[in-house]
């Protein structure tokens, strides 16, 4: 009886450490700057699918967002405060933001929020952030509906509107295809929005949609959907999805001897993608934020310091998320306090400003217009092939 | 037609995979009557010992060669058959004499366990495996088969012939049938109970990491939750086919296949499970037992 008492004991304590190392690692991640530089700190909160289904895009997001706060602490900070970022895993799942959001607002009281790339997930934070008046910046959430959730909802990258009509006009002028299929995924709002505004442009400029076949995020097999899609001799197919999906979705098309081009929007903009698909990505093309070949100064050296630090080139979300630092930051500076409301108003008067992923102006609607864009995959690389101006 | 004909070759593939998977569902109900969740977990740890097994053997073995497949195959099963044994050993076998709730619910346990240790352990973001070069090769003017679609398909057949000349013709089989008939009764004539059960967990978890591997050479993105839903459709598969029947289990799988194929492919992916689903319903208020499955008489 007594062992078994001591082993009770000894699987609670156990269970007990796992329990508070695993609850403090993520919010362990900025570096602490020698004490004594600073009075105080500035909390912000930032949440990000580190892990699960999009795991990609929420650590370069991350990445970026991390790189930029820890230049800016270098630089001196805030309102002479240190930053220090407070990231949250989210676990790429419907429901965790809501959970982790709250959590850095009222026990850790963040002064603003900072994330998501998926715009299901950012719309699901949106409007608690909107109650409690922190005001939010999704570095890279396209889907229109998510700065409608309130004034205090900001973003810094295009959306989807233009997105749609890029990939609308690009299916026109460079492919010559007319009669497109689209393969939307049901379950994330960025993808049903993106393929509504393509699928209008495309009508409007004399296109047809040939097919329209949907999946849910999460599945394998889509050789249903792509045989029914090949049955009706499209000469392009849009897929506004997320690389786990697309990488599955491109080599499948392929297995099935689909020649059509395929195409789709900045979800796609992951080296996963050509380790899912393998060679059948190759040739295929879809538009994003930015490109590490962009020749501008400030692009060039964030491209180098973000090598040196990660040993990877950055992608748009990495590229973003530093964006989305740095416009904060600037805008707790200008406001000249920590209060919710002044960084609001601070942050709606952005103009001008110059960040790796080109000029932020934000604008009443709480959006930003900038230039798309246009990658294809060559011998499993990236390849710039055009930007086009809003 | 020819549309039609590619869907059926979609379906046959995906539920060729369900059937190997719902193999080992109904060889445990056959022997122990309850349903080991755990099996769709052993499913993913297939996947990934297969993973492993692949980037270690890259050293030794040209990857991409058909040795190299073979002996990640038989890795992987070798590796999920201990598991399946280790499972049965710490986990059941204590509560074999408790009630079948018990043991169903522990069953669910050790899947939750081994689905969030593979998050900690694999990583959770999904990794991609590929074992085999694929080629396509056309039929029929336009009717695509593709080589890992042959694979899946001719590794299924081979391993349920194998399946099924074990059980009916080796002396472990003999065994296995006598205690799914009556577990008192055969110990009483001399069988010793725990090592054909132990047997039984093996067998059905080295066929669940050969559908893991399958599916992986079919979809090559694998993750520590990749076993929940094909799980979820091979254990109907085998209720489909008739719980406890091998035969039934594969017809099982394969009609889910083709079910699943044929509503994404004309109705919607939308209504894909929901359909899945509604059909098991259908048969199961015709069929209690399944298509295959015997009557039981319940004595008192």
């Amino acid at each position: 009886m007594k062992t078994r008492v001591q082993a009770l004991c000894g699987v609670t304590t156990l269970i007990l450490v796992t329990l508070l190392l695993g609850c403090n690692k993520p919010a362990e991640t900025s570096q602490s700057n020698t004490p004594g530089k600073f009075q105080g700190v500035i909390k912000i909160g930032e949440f990000a699918s580190l892990t699960g289904k999009e795991a990609a895009f929420g650590i370069s997001s991350h990445n970026g967002t991390q790189l930029a706060i820890d230049e800016l602490n270098a630089a001196g900070g805030a309102l002479g405060k240190e930053l220090k970022l407070l990231t949250e895993d989210d676990q790429s799942k419907a429901g965790e933001p809501a959970t982790v959001v709250r959590k850095l607002i009222t026990r850790e009281n963040v002064i603003a929020i900072l994330g998501e790339v998926a715009s299901s997930r950012s719309l699901e934070a949106a409007p608690i952030c909107q109650q409690n008046k922190i005001p939010m910046i999704s570095p890279s959430s396209t889907n229109p509906r998510v700065t409608e959730i309130g004034d205090y909802i900001f973003r810094v990258c295009f959306i989807d509107p233009f997105q749609g009509t890029v990939m609308a006009n690009f299916a026109k002028n460079t492919l010559k295809a007319k009669n497109i299929a689209i393969l939307t995924d049901v379950k994330a709002d960025y993808s049903m929005g993106l393929a509504k505004f393509f699928k209008e442009r495309l009508i409007a400029d004399g296109g047809k949609v040939v097919a329209e076949q949907s999946y849910s995020g999460g599945d394998k097999d889509f050789k249903a959907q792509l045989t029914s899609i090949k049955a009706s001799n499209p000469e392009g197919l849009f897929i506004p999805g997320y690389y786990t999906e697309v990488g599955l979705i491109l080599g499948q098309a392929k297995e099935l001897g689909i020649k059509f081009p395929m195409f789709g929007g900045d979800g796609w903009e992951s080296t996963k993608l050509m380790e899912i698909a393998g060679p059948a990505a190759e040739g295929m093309y879809f538009s994003t934020h930015y490109s590490p070949e962009l020749d501008a100064p400030l692009a060039k050296t964030f491209v180098q310091k973000y090598q040196a630090k990660f040993k990877e080139a950055p992608d748009a979300m990495a590229a973003l998320g530093y964006d989305s630092a740095l416009i904060l930051v600037e805008a707790i500076k200008k406001a000249g306090s920590t209060e919710g409301a002044k960084i609001r108003d601070a942050l709606a008067s952005t103009k001008d400003f110059v960040g790796v992923t080109g000029t932020t102006t934000i604008d009443a609607q709480r959006n930003v217009s900038k230039p798309a864009v246009i990658l294809t995959i060559k011998e499993g690389k990236f390849k710039y092939v055009e930007t086009i101006a809003p | 037609m020819l549309e039609f004909l590619q869907q059926l070759i979609n379906g046959l593939a995906l539920g060729s995979i369900y059937a190997l998977i719902a193999l080992g569902y109904t060889m445990v109900y056959g022997v122990l009557r309850f349903i080991n969740f755990a099996h769709s977990d052993v499913f993913m740890v297939g996947a990934f010992c297969g993973y492993y097994a692949s980037k270690v053997g890259s050293r030794f073995l040209a990857s991409g060669t058909v040795t190299a497949a073979i002996v990640v195959f038989l890795m992987s099963m070798v590796v999920c058959a201990l598991l399946g044994i280790l499972i049965e050993r710490l986990a059941y076998r204590p509560l074999r004499e408790r009630s079948k709730l018990t043991v169903l619910i522990t069953a669910i346990g050790v899947s939750l366990l081994m689905e969030f240790t593979g998050q900690l352990v694999f990583g959770a973001d999904p990794k991609s495996f590929r074992l085999l070069p694929s080629k396509n090769l056309q039929i029929f003017g336009g009717l695509v088969f593709n080589t890992n679609q042959v694979v899946v398909l001719g590794v299924t057949v081979l391993l349920l012939v194998v399946l099924q000349m074990i059980v009916l013709k080796t002396k472990m089989g003999t065994a296995m049938r006598a205690v799914s008939y009556n577990h008192r009764a055969a110990a009483l004539m001399g069988i010793n109970i725990d090592v054909v059960i132990s047997f039984t967990f093996g067998l059905g978890s080295a066929l669940a990491a050969a559908a893991g591997i399958l599916y992986a050479i079919s979809y090559p993105s694998i993750d520590p939750l990749m076993g929940v839903m094909p799980g979820l459709k091979a254990f109907v598969a085998a209720v489909l086919g008739g719980v406890g029947s091998i035969p039934g289990a594969a017809i099982g799988g394969v009609l889910i296949g083709i079910i699943e194929t044929l509503v994404s492919g004309y109705v919607s992916s939308t209504y894909r499970d929901a359909i899945a689903f509604g059909v098991l319903i259908l048969i199961l208020l015709f069929k209690p037992t399944g298509l295959l499955g015997q009557p039981t008489v319940e004595k008192v």
